[in-house]
């Protein structure tokens, strides 16, 4: 497999990056701590190279009804300016990834899924839009993605921003986007993030890239900006309860067995859309086994793939699971059989041979104050 | 780059040993394995009376994204375990050839153990 490198690789390098392979991609994991990455993010402010995720333009008369066809939601039906968590699933209703749909207007929205299915993804749109007049254009290669997360994000954005464009800041809500000039680049600046704080992403050309990532640190210097990796953003990610395709989602889960029955627009789309059929029944059908959160009694953490327990026999798996930063417990999400998934329940998990107790709670696991 | 303490010996399994001629010897983990560990959040320990085998595990020290064995780099008794670095494993990343020390061991045999050259050749690091 070829490894593939961002636009911000020499940056990370500079800052002293590790790195590790993520979804094909040579992506920093920490810079220094991961911890203080971690609480950085939740007390001031982190900024995260996230080009390795995909991004693919749909344009067209028909790319609402398109899109309508292709994924789950309703996606003709976001607002100009609004964003819209979806899931793109196979004709089974296996989820083959989620994603993030922006729209822009009638005739053009961009979808953006993780870096690892981003080839799939934007296979699988091709394919499905040969009955639609749509063009479907993969830009990936040439975009980067720079996300700025934390309560100090806006004060940050501001100073980047000319006074004019001021409110073209601070009046975005949660999950919309508007087009504007950040620190002299031309971006794309959608209120959105992975983190479970207040934030901004920011699509930028590649070749502006580095420039926009030392303005913004920078900026962000006298709030205590810091760069963050891949180990920081699984962990903030996890405490906000946000799955992690590969970890909570697969082709083998249903978005109902992974409590986003929500995302899927079985009543509001009237057409056919793939995977509609199996989506139906699975629904029907009901699940087996659904997505939880557990919260560790102790302080040893469960990990990916370790067995849950009740009274010593195995009724689930963890999907996700490390001690949480901000919590100060350990933190898990795991697929749990339907009889087991009520809230308070009391599960184990198998911790290499030793039964640690654990508790089934609510998701997420943290919440901003606001 | 980790450091690699030059006085000390160290096994293929990353804990490094400070012989003491007359008391107890003290073992730890490499930075190297610190390093690569990440922010270690626990550290379970052998417990004081017990007798530790060379090249057996005898703990566990977790990160917030692994769990890693610990394994003894000689076999004897432990007299003493580092309460400091059990209350508070950051030392372990912060000091881990000193105040993130583990445990103290009288040695009745050795292990097979690197000398600090040999361990940095193997596993990088500076001397």
């Amino acid at each position: 497999m070829t490894e593939n490198y961002t636009a911000l690789y020499e940056e990370h390098k500079k800052l002293g990056a590790s790195f590790t392979d993520f979804g094909g991609w040579q992506m920093p994991l920490k810079y220094s701590s991961e911890l203080a990455e971690h609480h950085a993010v939740r007390k001031a402010a982190g900024l995260f190279d996230l080009s390795h995720m995909g991004e693919v333009w749909i344009s067209g008369l028909e790319a609402g009804a398109f899109l309508d066809y292709a994924l789950v939601g309703k996606l003709s039906a976001i607002a100009d300016g609004k964003a819209k968590y979806s899931l793109i699933c196979n004709a089974d209703g296996g989820i083959i990834d989620d994603l993030i749909v922006y729209r822009f207007g009638d005739e053009k929205y961009l979808v953006v899924p993780n870096a690892g299915n981003a080839p799939t993804v934007a296979v699988a749109l091709a394919e499905r839009a040969t009955a639609f007049n749509v063009k479907v254009e993969d830009a990936s290669a040439i975009t980067s993605l720079i996300a700025v997360q934390g309560p100090k994000a806006e004060a940050i954005l501001l100073k980047l921003t000319a006074e004019a464009q001021h409110a073209l800041v601070t009046d975005l809500k949660y999950y919309a986007f508007n087009e504007l000039t950040v620190a002299g680049h031309n971006v794309i600046l959608a209120r959105t993030g992975y983190t479970g704080e207040d934030g901004f992403e920011l699509f930028v050309a590649n070749d502006g890239a580095a420039s926009l990532w030392a303005s913004v640190a920078e900026a962000g210097a006298e709030f205590g900006i810091v760069p963050c990796g891949l180990a920081s953003r699984d962990s903030l990610r996890l405490e906000a309860g946000m799955p992690l395709y590969g970890n909570e989602l697969s082709l083998e889960r249903s978005p109902f067995d992974a409590g986003l029955g929500g995302v899927v627009a079985l009543k509001s789309k009237e057409g056919d859309f793939v995977g509609r059929s199996a989506l139906e029944a699975a629904k029907e059908a009901g699940s087996k086994r659904k997505l939880v959160g557990l919260k560790g009694l102790g302080r040893r953490a469960g990990r990916g793939h370790y067995p849950v327990l009740k009274d010593g026999a195995v009724v689930g798996e963890v999907t996700s699971g490390q001690p949480s930063p901000t919590l100060g417990y350990p933190v898990a999400m795991a697929y749990v059989d339907v009889e087991h998934a009520e809230i308070g329940t009391a599960l184990d998990i198998d911790l290499r041979g030793k039964a640690e107790p654990f508790e089934v709670v609510a998701l997420p696991f943290y919440k901003r104050q606001k | 780059m980790a450091k690699v303490a030059a006085e000390l010996k160290y096994s293929a399994e990353h804990e490094w040993i400070a012989f003491d001629g007359s008391g107890p010897s003290v073992v730890g983990v490499s930075a190297v394995a610190a390093e690569a560990l990440g922010d270690i959040v626990y550290v379970d320990l052998p417990e004081v009376g017990s007798t530790v085998t060379a090249g057996e595990t005898c703990g566990e020290i977790e990160s917030t994204k692994s769990v890693s064995d610990l394994y003894s780099p000689v076999t004897g008794e432990v007299t003493e375990i580092n309460e400091d670095a059990v209350g508070d494993p950051a030392l372990i990343n912060s000091d881990p050839y000193g105040a993130g020390w583990l445990f103290k061991v009288t040695v009745t045999e050795e292990g097979p153990l690197l000398s600090a050259q040999e361990y940095a050749e193997v596993n990088g690091g500076e001397l």
